[in-house]
């Protein structure tokens, strides 16, 4: 079944149109990324899937159903967002426990305290850290209650925004050694925001390359792997990061 | 030729209920008009070296070295109103959360025109065609749109890039970039080094490149500092990074994924040590 299907989806602010007739189908279960130029449109994207950035035509869809254009409390149990910056995308005042405790109270879930610690267990967050704030959590740590945040509801799509780009490479590996034991144990579907191309071969099965707001190029994980891309901005990006591992 | 840069035991303290901590524990290094890359897990003082440099540590955060000289200025007599003069204008710093540095009620053209302001006065036309010029070459496309966006109109890879014009566009002696490329895909940051590195060879700015990413520091700068907890593990030449003996070292290189990855897992390093605090 698609799990997430995009079709001539063009997103604006205002006057300035940002994406240009976006067109993707993921599939359930699958891993894809989406890469890029800076300011191509790749987080607004995924806003406007999350209902972030009203604006826009042509179509959304979510395990088969049409999406409007506001924030949907329905849709927010099945597709949450993780944000690209983790260090703004936590209330500094609030704790761990405050952070992960707020979806199940506007959802009327119950069984509160046992969820938090489920969740927290799940992304290896150790209980003692159940009532620190955001400051007295390291860098890693703070991306693991984001990603707990965005697992409370159990939904079925992650839209995951450069999810380790501002951390080390270290808790990067520990980040996505996580993502991938929980997609596989979850059965969930992602959609990854990277300019990291080694994170996208290690973690995801397709990519589609964006540029000024289009997308120039899908293509499988393989074919990145073997140097196998066809576009010619595709093709600079994975020289200029096969140079720098060299 | 004196260095540009002196520090000896540098120490940065942090009191806590259970006395003191040292995030900083006794680094030495000189810097010349070079590239000098430091790198090391989260938490290893990284940023606070960088802040010490500029006396920018907050409060109870406390920072003392028995020498920190720059261009053989002794910075730690300095009062705050030398050092106002001395900042943006000779050593400027790109902060590592630029949404978070930047003026988020002021666009992003007056921003910059502020940074070039405070330090040269100039007729209102020029300031505009330097602040359009110095948003081009940071790859930013649109200059004119951009310059009357807010922070929060920007995208993430932006925002970085109108901090780096900011620090720039006064030609400093001394740059410290804190992870200023994060968010940047590989081709508009190779190019956005590459304005950096002219400032290197023609100005003689001296650069310290603060990053995660051992693969782009080996591949740009000239000598490396690798940090750990506090203090400097290992010392290299840039292009022997990837060569390099120290284990904590070795084992942030394994934590890398490679474009050709066929690992299930990636390991990670074992940081039951410090998981205990
Ligand atoms: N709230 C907003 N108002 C106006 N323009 C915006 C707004 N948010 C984003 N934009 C514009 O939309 C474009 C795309 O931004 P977006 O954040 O989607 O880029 P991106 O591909 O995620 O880039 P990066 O890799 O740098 O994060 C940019 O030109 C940006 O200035
Ligand atoms: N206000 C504070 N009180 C106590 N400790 C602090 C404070 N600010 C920073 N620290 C500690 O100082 C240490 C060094 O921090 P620093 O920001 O220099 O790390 P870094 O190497 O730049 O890490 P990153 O790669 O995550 O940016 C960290 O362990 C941090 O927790
Ligand atoms: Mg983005
Ligand atoms: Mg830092």
């Amino acid at each position: 079944m698609t799990a997430l299907s995009l079709k001539d989806l063009d997103i604006s602010y205002g006057d300035t149109q940002i994406t240009h007739k976006v067109s993707l189908d993921i599939a359930e279960g699958e891993s894809f990324a989406l890469v890029g130029e800076s300011g191509s449109g790749k987080s607004t994207v995924l806003k406007a899937i999350a209902g972030l950035a009203p604006e826009w035509t042509g179509e959304i869809c979510v395990l088969g159903k049409a999406r409007g254009h506001g924030v949907d409390r329905g849709f927010s149990r099945i597709c949450q967002m993780v944000f690209q910056d983790p260090y703004g995308s936590l209330h500094p005042r609030k704790t761990v426990d405050a952070t992960l405790g707020e979806a199940l109270t506007i959802h009327g879930i119950g069984d509160r305290s046992a969820r938090v610690e489920e969740v927290m267990a799940s992304v290896g967050l150790d209980r003692k850290f159940r009532f620190r704030f955001p400051h007295q959590l390291s860098g890693g740590q703070r991306q693991r209650v984001a990603i707990a945040r965005a697992l409370m509801l159990k939904p079925k799509i992650l839209l995951l925004d450069e999810p380790t780009s501002a951390l080390d490479v270290s808790v990067q590996a520990e980040i996505l050694n996580l993502l991938k034991r929980l997609r596989r144990e979850q059965n969930l579907t992602f959609l990854m925001v990277t300019h990291n191309l080694p994170v996208v071969s290690f973690l995801c099965d397709r990519l589609a390359v964006m540029r000024h707001g289009r997308i120039v190029e899908v293509a499988g994980v393989d074919e990145l792997k073997r140097g196998d891309l066809k576009e010619p901005y595709s093709r600079e990006l994975m020289q200029i990061s096969a140079a720098h591992a060299s | 030729m004196r260095p540009l840069l002196e520090i000896e035991n540098l120490r940065v303290t942090f009191p806590t209920a259970r006395g003191d901590i040292d995030v900083v524990r006794g680094v030495s290094f000189t810097l010349g008009r070079e590239r000098l890359g430091i790198v090391g897990e989260s938490g290893s003082g990284k940023s606070m070296t960088g802040r010490s440099i500029l006396k920018l540590v907050r409060a109870p955060g406390r920072a003392t070295a028995d020498k920190l000289a720059f261009d053989g200025i002794d910075l730690s007599t300095r009062s705050e109103k030398q050092m106002r003069a001395i900042r943006g204008a000779r050593i400027s710093m790109v902060m590592q959360d630029p949404k978070f540095s930047l003026n988020p009620v002021m666009t992003i053209g007056e921003q910059i025109a502020e940074a070039l302001l405070t330090h040269k006065r100039l007729p209102r036309r020029e300031v505009n065609d330097r602040v359009h010029a110095m948003l081009e070459s940071v790859r930013i496309t649109d200059p004119e749109r951009v310059a009357r966006l807010y922070p929060h109109e920007v995208s993430g890879g932006m925002g970085q890039r109108v901090m780096i014009a900011m620090m720039l566009i006064p030609e400093p002696d001394l740059l410290i970039a804190d992870e200023p490329t994060s968010a940047l895909d590989v081709s508009v940051q190779a190019q956005v080094l590459d304005i950096i590195d002219e400032l290197v060879r023609r100005k003689g700015m001296g650069l310290i490149f603060i990053s995660h990413d051992l693969n782009l520091v080996s591949s740009y700068c000239d000598r490396i500092l690798v940090m750990n907890t506090g203090e400097v593990v290992e010392e290299c030449r840039a292009g022997e990074l990837m060569n390099a003996t120290h284990p904590y070292t070795r084992g942030l290189i394994a934590s890398i994924p490679r474009l050709d990855e066929t690992r299930d897992e990636l390991p990670v390093l074992d940081r039951s040590a410090w998981a205990k605090a």
